[in-house]
């Protein structure tokens, strides 16, 4: 079914549609779930990625760092890697295969992964950790973690938004990809998070709302940031969960489901990659 | 233990601008001496030590060398997760140092008793875990082991006087230290409580026992070869150590045991359990535990009276060492 490329070699330049792409087909091969979340960041990981992200290459030691702190969502990472150039379509074709480093959470033994990661709660520290190095080395290079809605339910996260604002970690850059759902439901249902907004604002950051599927806005937002100087600054990307294919969007059971052959059919036109 | 450990670490930082110091806003009067010739390079991080492994974890990632310092309850059982996904995982070099192995903040209760730190790190591939005897072996260790690849976990005393005698601070990754000899009964031990043990093999000494007192400062790599080549001379080891006979020395004497399968056997003086709620003086604690050294040597006394009922004739059934 995808012994060829599903995106011509030539044309790597990233978009949310060849994310979302990526995504469809390779849970679909692996038959695997985790779709809406990876559906959830197609435009902001494209914004990183296209756009912002200063990687002349994945070794160099003053690149910037990303951390996918939402692990589960590693599809969508992977998407951007292979589009890169970072990774071959046959590794990528290795996603969830027996013996790979491709699993449904990243892991820094692949190429252009800075941090595993998998358990929520944990990359923030870490961005934390490399934005204080990055200060003490004299460097500009900037840290973006990408964390979830519902990740903001761990502890150990507001010990590191304490920590960013009290050192005005500047060059710390949080995205919340805000889609409202976690595991057993909705977000205000499980544990409410209102106002997420006020509170990471109360806790010292920068804050900035922005429609987390717009490519340009997240760019342009970021683009603004002073990343040099005062308080660290974050993101609350309001997303879909699932976005792009109308049967997911907002629906808890694409956090686990495999996708049929007619529901894949059916997201492939949704996105625009068939008739 | 503790202040002896922050000089060294003076003294290596002055050497090389990798370290840094991150505490969970423990060790005042202790830090000092890093923090005010180190400023930029101290960080007391709050009482957050979750954040202070992930920190450390991203600061290694660009090439430092972070210790984080807390009381050993919370410097390893709080973070334990962060420390397994973060330096663990990632073979960063984050040196976790944890203050108060067994019952050194004995007053203070459950929550700050070590007792079960030993076990938790060792089981993990992957660390180095160090446990010195006194200050001086812990000034040697740390002096052999700071700029290993990988993280390691350092179980610190409070105590900076008391020295293990026959020790002589005495130190080597993966191999473990012998004092005295003796063909009669092994000890073995680890940490601060070697010096009951050797106070111990002493009372036993005047009662016509010969011991070997075997310290393990390096429980990972643990001196596998030191113990089987040992216990295969021995018909009876005594385990000695202020933490849980699950997971600490007791238990990594009794696996090499099995797995070489020698005909030795082992006895495990430890804590067993907690009494809810009692708490008291380190001294009191060990007695409670039968840790302190007429305990120990009682103990032994007896143990070796079921391999061979000789050694308890004409001996005393009371123990009065101190």
């Amino acid at each position: 079914m995808h012994s060829e490329p599903i995106i011509h070699p030539e044309d790597k330049k990233i978009s949310a549609y060849k994310i979302r792409r990526v995504v469809l087909d390779q849970s679909k091969r692996a038959h695997v779930g985790h779709i809406g979340s990876a559906l959830s960041i197609a435009e902001i990981i494209t914004a990183l990625y296209a756009n912002v992200l200063r990687i002349p290459d994945p070794d160099d030691p003053d690149r910037d760092r990303f951390i996918l702190s939402k692990g589960h969502a590693a599809l969508a990472l992977y998407a951007a890697l292979y589009l890169k150039g970072w990774l071959t379509y046959e590794q990528l074709n290795t996603y969830c295969a027996d013996g790979s480093l491709l699993g449904t959470h990243p892991e820094r033994a692949l190429r252009g992964v800075d941090f595993s990661t998998g358990s929520l709660g944990h990359g923030l520290s870490f961005g934390g950790g490399a934005a204080l190095a990055a200060r003490l080395k004299k460097s500009l290079r900037r840290v973006f973690v990408l964390v979830s809605d519902a990740e903001c339910n761990e502890g150990s996260l507001w010990e590191a938004v304490m920590f960013a604002a009290h050192h005005n970690l500047s060059n710390l850059i949080a995205i919340v990809d805000q889609n409202g759902q976690q595991a057993f439901g909705y977000t205000k249902q499980v544990l409410n998070l209102s106002p997420l907004t006020e509170r990471w604002r109360a806790f010292g950051w920068n804050v900035y709302e922005v429609d987390g599927h717009n490519v340009e806005k997240i760019t342009a937002t970021i683009t603004t940031l002073n990343t040099t100087f005062g308080p660290p600054n974050v993101l609350i990307a309001h997303t879909i969960f699932g976005k792009g294919v109308s049967y997911m969007e907002n629906q808890i059971k694409w956090h686990y489901w495999p996708m049929s052959d007619e529901e894949y059919h059916q997201a492939l036109k949704e996105i625009g990659a068939i008739p | 233990m503790r202040k002896a450990f922050i000089r060294t670490l003076v003294e290596l930082a002055e050497q090389d601008p990798r370290i840094l110091l991150l505490t969970g806003d423990l060790g005042y009067t202790v830090v000092e001496p890093f923090s005010e010739k180190f400023p930029d390079r101290f960080f007391n991080v709050g009482v957050a030590e979750q954040n202070m492994v992930g920190l450390a974890t991203g600061l290694a990632e660009a090439g430092f060398i972070p210790f984080v310092y807390s009381i050993v309850t919370f410097a390893t059982l709080r973070p334990y997760e962060f420390i397994r996904n973060g330096p663990i995982h990632h073979r960063f070099p984050v040196r976790i140092v944890g203050v108060g192995g067994g019952f050194e903040y004995g007053q203070n209760g459950i929550t700050h008793y070590g007792l079960e730190d030993v076990g938790v790190m060792r089981s993990q591939p992957g660390i180095t875990v160090i446990a010195p005897a006194d200050h001086e072996q812990m000034r040697t260790a740390l002096l052999a082991t700071w700029d290993l690849p990988g993280p390691i976990y350092f179980r610190l005393g409070k105590d900076d006087k008391t020295t293990v005698s026959g020790l002589g601070g005495r130190f080597q990754l993966g191999r473990a230290q012998l004092i005295g000899e003796g063909t009669d009964l092994l000890i073995i031990t680890m940490g601060g409580i070697a010096s009951e043990a050797v106070i111990a093999a002493k009372f036993l000494a005047t009662q016509g026992v010969t011991c070997i007192v075997m310290v393990i400062a390096s429980l990972n790599p643990a001196p596998v070869d030191d113990l089987a080549e040992i216990l295969a001379r021995f018909k009876l080891a005594l385990t000695v150590e202020a933490h849980y006979v699950v997971g600490g020395v007791g238990s990594l004497v009794s696996e090499v045991v099995a797995d070489q399968g020698l005909p030795c056997r082992v006895v495990r003086c430890g804590v067993k359990t907690i009494v809810n709620g009692i708490s008291g003086s380190q001294d009191y604690l060990y007695r409670t535990h039968g840790l302190s050294s007429d305990l120990l040597a009682m103990t032994a006394l007896k143990a070796l009276s079921e391999i061979d009922h000789r050694w308890m004739e004409g001996r005393t059934t009371e123990c009065q060492i101190k």
